[in-house]
């Protein structure tokens, strides 16, 4: 009962749409953000990301980075340092060490499939909903950070300071930790997450995952794409080609 | 041996005042840093998205690992049925207590959302380790509650060597829990050893025993009640003992780590060019905490000695907290390996700095004075410790 009603309260302050109640196979109730034509969240679809890192250019990811910062509303922080900033989203550059072959890449949360972060956190405030995207819930958030230390892509922030002027689907708070959302508002009323509509090339391609005739799901048949730390068995839902 | 007779302590002398408002003060000094940090947040701290777990993580498991250590002596005396302990058996339930609650102040006053602590206590993820330890540690205060009053009220004395075992159990359990809240992180090179949860045995027994020591033979010097030597000496080779096989685990820890290729870049940095890590490791855990400690409670120059039995329990509770400090800030400040085979350029990488802020230190300190606290004034109150401890009381010829 509780659950529910954090929850909802949660989606009152996160999203003009409407509610979803879906209840899983554990027989846990969850209220999940739901699309406007009131379609519960299930798990016959997966959210992912394919990024091509030869098309990407560093243009491109300096654009996802600050398209995801005026989304999200995050990297304004006053007092916080460089270290203590959020980042959602990172430019990362990385050389082969035996090839010498640099590559650049937009990192964010990977919305893991067997999610590290969700295992650990005691308030099941991580949490992954039944498409895969894996979420805070704000209100549940105690703050311990424990997630921090278990996610393996340092994808998450803690908020440092007192924030201000939030987005109103996106409650951020001081003390809680945060992460890409994949947008999930956006998603939800059958949009892309900004960062991919910022890139104008196919060099970042959202969709659905398990959808056979989704974009995604066709160009992952035919082309050569990774994990990062694959031999982590996380089966994470952003891939990446050309790495 | 069989009348040994308990009695509370006067706690009315200019000392006993002096003692508990120097700790009070730092309690209070602990209250006033969280509100600092609470009120702006945590970027007042040495803290960062990198370094997430600072200097307060470091007091609040040393703490929690130490209450559990304290408890041995009453476990070794109920479990093991070593008749010598048995008058110290509550004095040991007291400090594990004690410790463990000064441990959890400082855990729950370091989260983002203390607040929030209600959630905590009714939403439970049971797949979380963080989550089973909420339960253990609330379940220690019962437990060992339990096993104290069972040893207070004489009708139930029968029951209190069964409770003994409960309470040895649990706390076995629940140090366990703490060390394996490494050993799950399986994604950071420092933590990914199963030998965390045994290691995090050990270290309990030592730095729990060293608490024990230094709060028994201040309290008897301070009431001026005799403490024998028979006493004294057996639970200074028992530290010696302890501490010797902390240094054993750290051994097979890292020689361990050296042979897997995957952590040989971690055990580099740990042991040989991690700068201020390196030299906490060395200097700080193992010269300081292990082997200087170890020369004073062997030393025949220096054995038998009780000012240098508190000086080397006092070193070992500073080399516990170093190695904490190196094992929890030393493990995150080493970079993940995000890319196996690449170099990282830029984005991420590198070690990551950390320095404690003085209010981060304070709370830490305020959660040892309040375990402090909590003894003096329950010592006060109830019957906990012997009126005598002399060698002819203990019995100075009992072997077992
Ligand atoms: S990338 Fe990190 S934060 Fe995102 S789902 Fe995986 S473990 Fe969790
Ligand atoms: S910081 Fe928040 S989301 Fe992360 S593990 Fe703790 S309670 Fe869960």
């Amino acid at each position: 009962m509780n659950k529910t009603l954090n929850r909802r309260d949660f989606i009152k302050t996160t999203s003009a749409t409407t509610i979803g109640v879906v209840t899983v196979a554990s027989g846990i109730t969850l209220t999940t953000f739901a699309s406007t034509n009131k379609v519960p969240v299930t798990n016959e679809k997966r959210w992912g990301m394919l990024i091509d890192t030869n098309k990407l250019t560093e243009a491109d990811i300096d654009g996802m980075v600050s398209a995801c910062q005026k989304e999200q509303g995050w990297g304004s922080e006053l007092h916080s340092t460089g270290s203590q900033k959020p980042g959602w989203i990172k430019k990362v550059k990385v050389k082969d060490k035996a090839t010498g072959k640099v590559s650049n890449l937009a990192l964010m949360c990977q919305h893991c499939e067997e999610p590290p972060c969700v295992d650990v956190c005691p308030t099941n405030a991580s949490m992954k909903r039944e498409d895969g995207i894996v979420l805070v819930d704000k209100h549940l958030c105690i703050g311990c950070r424990y997630c921090m230390m278990a996610c393996p892509y340092d994808a998450r922030s803690f908020v440092h300071e007192t924030l201000s002027n939030q987005k109103e689907h996106m409650p951020r708070g001081k003390g809680t930790v945060e992460s890409c959302t994949m947008c999930v508002h956006k998603v939800d009323k059958g949009e892309v997450p900004a960062c991919v509509t910022s890139v104008n090339s196919d060099a970042v391609i959202f969709g659905d995952l398990y959808d056979a005739s989704s974009k995604i799901n066709q160009t992952l048949k035919t082309v050569q794409s990774a994990q990062i730390r694959a031999d982590l068995n996380l089966n994470t839902g952003v891939r990446y080609s050309g790495i | 041996m069989s009348n040994i007779r308990f009695e509370q302590i006067e706690g009315k002398s200019l000392g006993f005042y002096i003692l508990v408002a120097g700790l009070g003060i730092l309690v209070l000094a602990a209250l006033g840093s969280v509100y600092y940090m609470e009120h702006h947040g945590h970027f007042v701290t040495g803290m960062s998205n990198r370094i997430v777990w600072g200097m307060p993580h470091v007091f609040a498991l040393f703490l929690i690992v130490a209450a559990s250590g304290a408890l041995n002596v009453a476990s070794i005396s109920s479990v093991f049925n070593k008749k010598l302990y048995k008058p110290l058996s509550r004095l040991s339930g007291l400090v594990a207590l004690s410790l463990l609650a000064g441990g959890l102040m400082v855990l729950v006053l370091d989260l983002g959302r203390p607040d929030r602590l209600i959630v905590a206590m009714t939403e439970y993820n049971f797949k979380s380790i963080f989550a089973w330890n909420i339960i253990l540690y609330n379940g220690f205060f019962v437990v060992v509650a339990v096993y104290l009053w069972m040893m207070f009220e004489r009708r139930m004395n029968k029951f209190s060597r069964k409770a003994g075992l409960v309470a040895f159990g649990w706390r076995l359990i629940l140090t366990t829990g703490t060390g394996s809240i490494f050993g799950f992180l399986v994604v950071r090179q420092a933590y990914d050893a199963v030998i965390m949860a045994p290691m995090f045995i050990i270290m309990s027994f030592a730095f729990g025993l060293a608490f024990f020591i230094l709060i028994l033979m201040a309290s008897y010097q301070w009431t001026n009640r005799p403490l024998g030597d028979a006493m004294v000496n057996r639970l200074s080779s028992l530290l010696g003992v302890f501490v010797a096989a902390v240094m054993y685990f750290v051994a097979v820890h890292h020689l361990g780590n050296l042979y897997l290729a995957e952590n040989t870049g971690v055990e580099n940095f740990i042991l040989f060019d991690g700068g201020i890590y390196t030299k906490l490791f060395w200097y700080g855990q193992i010269i300081l905490g292990g082997l200087i400690p170890m020369a004073l409670i062997y030393h025949p120059v220096t054995k038998g000695n009780r000012s240098m039995l508190g000086l080397a329990s006092v070193l070992i509770i500073i080399g516990g907290l170093i190695q904490l400090y190196v094992i929890i800030i030393g493990g995150q400040a080493y970079p993940m390996e995000l890319f196996p085979g690449k170099e990282i350029l830029e984005g991420y990488g590198g070690v990551a700095q950390y320095s404690a802020s003085l209010p981060e230190i304070s709370l830490g300190i305020g959660g040892v004075a309040l375990a402090i606290i909590a003894v003096t004034f329950l010592v006060k109150f109830l019957a906990f410790l012997p009126e005598s401890l002399a060698d002819d009381v203990t019995g100075p010829h009992h072997k077992s």
